[in-house]
């Protein structure tokens, strides 16, 4: 619409026209169109970040259905009760950033930086447990390339694990390069959100989001929650594998 | 009638979308709801399923990573444009994933 065509419209409403918010940026004609088109880029970006996990997924299937019985017993050596708690733990943190996003929709500025700043505290108890998981696989010798035996595989400690022959006790070197490329590209987005997390409190302390608009605690909480949504497709893929046998 | 206002003419525009708040009670129970599907996904791994095993685990993560995409995500109260988006990604990545697994099992692998 040419500006001409605003000058003709009811004296009020080309008043309202011109009353707009500091944050509205001159390209887009109202908050909400604004608002629309930031979250529908943050979407296309999560769409990518679906395409490059798929990708790691993917590859996993296929191994997975190649070399089943290694995938069996290196799904045994991790931890359940550590795996579970760590899912909670997301669970939770997702959960304290949609708190976080109501309290910025809710314009109350405490309530935001202190459910922030419990998404943060549940984000280091994550990797506080992830990296005990991976310490304990050093010292198991499970970390392939680095430092890996076959030998519990092919003379296992525990006298319920079946005994794989030495070129299937190899393959279970493919289930450890799977769980340490997904977990850990995992862990790097979760070093990433907590950064940002650091940020965004530090701003919201500042009443950045809750004098103005949003938008990037809404797109943020949509990172975050993608997050944890690889999780939780992570966490039976890699940990649940077989657990009756 | 008479011409629609400025502001009127905005809210016909395909970018145009009300906005709505998810409040503490969504979240709450969908949270819950996580959470009770992670102990059924882990209880669910003990039990002797054979095959259906796997398949009931990705059930229960799809179900759970649709609620927090639904609810956590907000999906069910955005714009059509958004649920668009999101469906057609989600289509392509299973249309991808399906593609490369019917090339795996249709070949004459060897052993390895």
């Amino acid at each position: 619409m040419d500006s001409q065509a605003i000058a003709t419209q009811p004296v009020h409403d080309a008043h309202e026209a011109h009353v707009h918010a500091p944050y509205l940026r001159h390209h887009f004609e109202t908050v909400e169109q604004q608002r629309e088109a930031s979250s529908f880029g943050m979407w296309l970006f999560l769409l990518t970040e679906v395409m490059f996990f798929g990708g790691m997924f993917t590859a996993y299937l296929i191994y997975r259905n190649w070399y089943y019985p290694a995938f069996v017993v290196g799904s045994h050596q991790l931890s359940i009760v550590l795996g579970t708690i760590n899912t909670a733990v997301l669970i939770c943190s997702s959960f304290t950033m949609a708190m976080g996003v109501y309290s910025a929709e809710m314009k109350q500025r405490k309530a935001l930086v202190g459910w922030l700043l419990a998404t943060i505290v549940l984000g280091f108890v994550f990797l506080g447990i992830k990296a005990d998981e991976y310490h304990e696989k050093w010292e198991k010798h499970h970390v392939p390339g680095l430092n890996f035996s076959i030998q519990e595989f092919t003379h296992p400690t525990n006298p319920e694990e079946k005994a794989l022959p030495a070129d299937m006790a190899q393959k279970t070197q493919v289930y450890f390069s799977l769980y340490f490329a997904m977990t850990g590209m995992h862990a790097l987005h979760m070093v990433v959100g907590i950064s940002i997390l650091l940020v965004l409190v530090v701003r919201a302390w500042a009443g950045a989001y809750t004098q103005g608009h949003m938008t990037t605690i809404e797109n943020f909480g949509l990172y975050w929650h993608f997050v944890d949504i690889v999780w939780i497709f992570l966490f039976p893929l890699l940990y649940l594998i077989s657990r009756h046998q | 009638m008479s011409e629609p206002t400025h502001n009127e003419q905005l809210n016909l525009e395909p970018t145009h979308h009300e906005h709505h708040v998810v409040g503490p009670k969504t979240y709450g129970i969908i949270f819950g709801t996580l959470l009770f599907f992670t102990g059924l996904t882990v209880a669910a791994s003990y039990l002797e399923l054979y095959t259906f095993n796997a398949v009931v685990a990705i059930a229960i993560a799809c179900i759970k990573a649709v609620l927090v995409i639904l609810f956590f995500m907000h999906i069910k109260y955005s714009s059509r444009l958004t649920k668009l988006t999101v469906a057609a990604g989600f289509f392509t990545f299973l249309a991808l994933i399906t593609m490369t697994l019917t090339d795996y099992i249709s070949r004459a692998w060897g052993l390895w």
